[in-house]
């Protein structure tokens, strides 16, 4: 057989495979790490939301109530929606990130990673708990 | 033609100390680190259960030496034990200098095991990964030096000798195939061992004996090559060492009657708890001794893979073998399916380590100008007819230090390179083309010839050797090396061409199995390591010597003898287990 | 004759082919043995072109990874019956250029390696003969852990941020520079932190963990990777906040 044009004596071609397209889908994992690349876009729509309710906000009650109503374009809604689950997301990746971020020990042992995990999850309770109560309070 | 003050071929815990070394001499040394794997993929990794040095109080510099002199049956050089177990200590600490995350007391002082054949506690660990912490401390040091050049990957198969000195090597670029001479000054062989010579081995699948070979076939003798060492406990079918450590811990050599049948064989009585140089703790000549009278007697186990005892744990606790040995634990689960915490390992001898090597003095130096040699590949000789367990490793410090310094200092003379050596550089090129890249019908292929050489060194070079068996082993080798000239190549390509190596590791260990039988043969007594069924007593007036074997063209090897330097410790019974031991000369 | 199994072995000879293929083989399907001994087996008694790294078969060396069945494993580890009835397919590590058949190139981590000053770092540089650095038990557990990689080079072909950016710094380097941080006789950690800093590529680790999952030593990289963007971070704020701290 002939050589491959690419081969030159003592100076081999290496093979470099390249990433195929779909390599995300292959596993959870991965999958995982695509869509906190992709949850960007979410998050950066929910802050020109937050943007936009201030200048609302500035602009007087009849302004805000308007904003309150385009808000209700169900569009939105699910766009919110969406953003809240990636957030969310966001959030339990960095709670479990915790213990691998820092390892606490006690007494020489260091800590399972759950332990150190938990009071993320505790911490997180217990403000969703005192913003309901806000919230209902009022209403 | 890259040019360099110190060249050296091995990247392996000597070869790392040596290149360190240089590097210390004199910054401006350029210093080249030649290997055919990675430095860190270099068997030292292996290593599992620790590395001697006297560090406590209540143990002494002369126990130490006395330990390793008796172990060694009275074949050591005592001026190179002496110097030896003197640096030792330094050598350690500067190792926990330089990161070795050595186990520790829980006052933060290193801690020390018992080890086989060892009088005190002095064999330093790090678990029982001690040579894979050892390596890859000092090969991530030994990035901190811009001095030191690496070849990583690539394959040496000639030294450069002329005007009576070494003047650098030929080598392979394995990723391109390209063979490329490199000079240097001084030339330092840092192979390691060559425990492939045998089937049955604890070594990994790079331990051919290059250096040994390559030193040989320049002319350089080597000594005690009939010295090869059985480690009692390897797993049956892979070889895997479970480390003497294991045994310093507390575990029991059982027969199949679930006895501990070392007893019968002068090792001391059987104690609940380790006792030091006695039973299990016993040096590991006359352990692997004891496994073939075993069997002998028909009291092994009969497996799938040969015979083979049990090495019980399951007394010790889970608590003790996953702090102390993690990696045992580890390696009976993967390979054999075995949790020690509970169940009995399997483990038969197992062809270990290589007491001989290429001759050299206590700096390093072999007869040849600017050759150096250290580590397992040379023979110092520190660890005479058999080596103590743990001494391999700080030997590897102490006489690559050593080395390196005595390299440096040959470098500083700085001699011109000849002007022959290119055309011997362009000859062996020549040579591998002729008769490896180029060939073509070729009708022996390398894994048959490979066999055959490790069939025929187990069954007259093993545990019990005779003379009728060495000379037949000697004819077989004499005619493997004939067949070896028809080797069949099918691999023409120079990228990474690991058929090529593999013949050029093959004709390497057929010089070592020829230099091994020849002196195996000549030595007609028994010590150590080498036991002779047809001469079973020590005979001190006849050898009380050291071999040494030389290469001949044309000719069966030439075999002399060498006195072995006696200093203070004169020859005298070895003894295990009994109270009788001498005390050493204070 | 006993049972067998296919094996199908990426081979790939720049001198010869353009593109790497598959090839199938026939091998003997014994319990004892591993995905290794069967290329030795293939090397030995069938093709001996085959080329694949390996030397200590017993899973410390780091020379045999290799990619089996989409998976990056230690060949001298990954036993063949563990796949039966087969086929197994063999392939050289991801996320690395290929040399020849299953063996890659890896000097890029080599330069990485080096690059984090993988070495104890001292301001004061007592000699040894005065004596060991003391280290309690404790303190050695601290980065004991991170001690352990064997460079099998695993992580990185398991490693998404490093196939797509290459100039990660990557799972094993971090590891060490971090196993270098926690060693209670080490001062280098300012040093290593300006080093890794200089690299983008970590923070395109968003936590995909897959490095932990694989390494066959338990080295937990990823724990590294955050616990050095932590401190990254940490540092950043204080040179941002207080830069008179830092000289
Ligand atoms: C399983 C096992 C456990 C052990 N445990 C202990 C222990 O607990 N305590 C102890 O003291 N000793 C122990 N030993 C013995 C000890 O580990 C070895 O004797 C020692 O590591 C050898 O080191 P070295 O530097 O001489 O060679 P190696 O580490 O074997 O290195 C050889 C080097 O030479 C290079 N090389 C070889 N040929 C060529 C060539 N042709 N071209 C280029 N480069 C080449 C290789 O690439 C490699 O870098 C053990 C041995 C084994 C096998
Ligand atoms: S971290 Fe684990 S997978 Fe990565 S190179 Fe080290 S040992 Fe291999
Ligand atoms: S051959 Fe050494 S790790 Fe597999």
């Amino acid at each position: 057989m002939k050589p491959p044009v690419a081969y030159r004596q003592y100076h081999p071609k290496w093979h470099r495979t390249r990433v195929s397209t779909f390599w995300w889908s292959r596993k959870w994992s991965y999958l995982k790490f695509m869509l906190r690349e992709l949850s960007s876009v979410f998050v950066a729509f929910y802050v020109v939301i937050l943007l936009l309710q201030l200048h609302a906000l500035r602009g007087g009650p009849d302004a805000y109530q308007g904003f309150q109503d385009w808000l209700r374009n169900p569009l939105l809604v699910i766009l919110n929606g969406i953003s809240f689950l990636f957030v969310l997301f966001h959030a339990v990746t960095w709670f479990n990130l915790t213990p691998k971020a820092m390892a606490v020990r006690l007494r020489g042992k260091r800590l399972p990673d759950v332990l150190v995990a938990a009071p993320n999850y505790v911490a997180w309770l217990a403000v969703s708990a005192l913003v309901v109560f806000l919230l209902t309070r009022q209403g | 033609m890259p040019s360099h003050d110190v060249l050296l071929v091995g990247g392996g815990g000597a070869g790392l100390r040596a290149a360190i070394a240089v590097s210390e001499v004199d910054p401006n040394l350029s210093v080249a680190v030649v290997s055919k794997v990675y430095p860190m993929r270099s068997h030292t990794v292996s290593a599992e259960g620790g590395s001697a040095a006297v560090i406590k109080e209540g143990d002494s510099l002369d126990e130490h030496a006395y330990d390793t002199i008796s172990g060694g049956d009275w074949m050591c050089d005592q001026d190179a034990v002496e110097l030896f177990v003197n640096e030792a200590p330094g050598e350690m600490l500067q190792l926990e200098h330089w990161g070795c995350p050595w186990s520790r007391e829980p006052d933060g002082r290193v801690a020390v095991r018992p080890f086989g054949g060892m009088k005190k506690e002095r064999t330093w660990f790090a678990a029982d990964k001690t040579g894979f912490h050892m390596l890859h401390a000092l090969f991530q040091t030994s990035l901190k030096y811009r001095s030191i050049a690496r070849y990583d990957e690539w394959f040496v198969t000639r030294l450069l000798v002329e005007d009576g000195r070494v003047q650098g090597v030929v080598a392979i670029e394995l990723m391109t195939g390209k063979i490329q001479a490199i000079t240097a000054k001084s030339v330092i062989l840092c192979t390691g061992g060559c425990g492939k010579v045998f089937p049955f081995t604890t070594n990994a699948n790079i331990k051919n004996g290059d250096g040994m070979a390559l030193a040989y076939r320049a002319g350089v003798p080597l000594k005690d090559m009939e010295f090869v060492q059985y480690h009692p406990t390897g797993l049956p079918f892979t070889g895997i060492l479970i480390t003497e450590a294991s045994r310093a811990e507390g575990g029991f050599l059982l027969n199949k009657d679930g006895y501990r049948y070392l007893q019968d064989y002068d090792l001391g009585t059987p104690q609940p708890k380790p006792v030091l140089r006695s039973m299990e703790l016993g040096p590991r000549d006359r352990l692997s001794q004891a496994f073939m009278k075993e069997l002998d007697k028909g009291r092994t186990l009969e497996g799938p893979y040969g015979p083979y005892v049990h090495l019980d744990l399951t007394h010790l606790g889970k608590k003790i073998i996953d702090t102390k040995l993690p990696f045992v634990r580890e390696l009976c689960l993967k390979y054999e399916n075995i949790d020690p915490v509970s169940e009995l390992i399997p483990v038969r001898p197992v062809v270990h380590y290589m007491m001989g090597g290429v001759h050299t003095d206590i700096q390093g130096a072999t007869p040849l100008g600017g050759l150096f040699a250290a580590g397992e590949a040379a023979c110092v000789s520190i660890n005479g007819a058999n080596r103590l367990g743990s001494n391999s490793l700080t030997e590897l410090l102490v006489f690559g230090a050593r080395a390196g310094q005595a390299a440096a200092e040959h470098a500083l003379q700085d001699k011109p390179v000849s002007a022959g050596i290119e055309a011997q550089a362009a000859d062996e090129k020549k040579r591998l083309e002729r008769e490896f890249l180029h060939k073509s019908g070729g009708t022996e292929p390398i894994a048959g010839l490979r066999g055959e050489m490790q069939s025929i060194m187990e069954k007259s070079a093993g545990i019990y050797r005779t003379g009728t068996l060495l000379e037949e082993a000697q004819a077989k080798v004499a005619e493997l090396k004939e067949r070896f000239r028809q080797v069949a190549i099918q691999d023409h390509s120079h990228t990474f061409n690991t058929e090529l190596t593999a013949a050029l590791e093959l004709s390497y260990m057929l010089d070592v199995a020829e230099a091994v039988v020849e002196c195996a043969l000549h030595r007609t007594e028994s010590r150590g390591a080498h036991q002779r069924i047809d001469f079973p007593q020590r005979d001190d007036e006849g050898f009380l010597a050291h071999s040494l074997v030389s290469h001949r063209p044309d000719d069966r090897p030439k075999v002399e003898y060498l006195p072995v330097t006696i200093t203070r410790w004169p020859p005298g019974e070895r003894v295990y287990g009994r109270a009788a031991a001498p005390a050493p000369p204070g | 004759m006993a049972e067998t199994i296919t094996i199908e072995v990426a081979r790939y000879r720049p001198e010869e082919e353009g593109e790497p293929a598959l090839q199938s083989y026939e091998v003997p399907l014994n319990k004892d043995w591993v995905v290794l001994d069967a290329l030795n087996h293939i090397k030995d008694h069938v093709d001996g072109s085959l080329s694949f790294r390996w030397s200590c078969r017993m899973g410390v060396c780091g020379s045999c990874g290799m990619t089996v069945n989409g998976e990056p494993k230690l060949t001298c580890a990954t036993f063949l019956s563990h796949y039966a009835p087969g086929p197994i397919r063999v392939e050289p590590l991801k996320n690395f250029p290929v040399v020849r058949d299953l063996v890659i190139e890896m000097t890029d981590f080599l330069e990485k390696l080096q690059s984090v000053k993988p070495w104890i770092v001292r301001k004061d540089d007592p000699a040894p003969a005065k004596g060991e650095f003391l280290q309690t038990p404790e303190q050695l557990d601290e980065f004991k852990q991170f001690s352990m990689c064997i460079n099998c080079m695993i992580c990185y072909a398991a490693c998404p941020v490093y196939g797509l950016d290459p100039q990660f710094v990557g799972p094993a380097a971090i590891a060490l520079a971090q196993r270098y941080n926690l060693d209670s006789r080490d001062q280098g950690e300012q040093e290593r932190l300006d080093v890794l800093s200089q690299h983008e590529g970590i923070w395109g680790c968003t936590f995909v963990g897959e490095c932990t999952e694989v390494c066959p030593k338990n080295v937990d990289p990823a724990g590294a990777i955050q616990q050095y963007k932590l401190a990254a971070t940490k540092d950043w704020f204080k040179s941002f906040l207080m830069p008179w701290s830092k000289q």
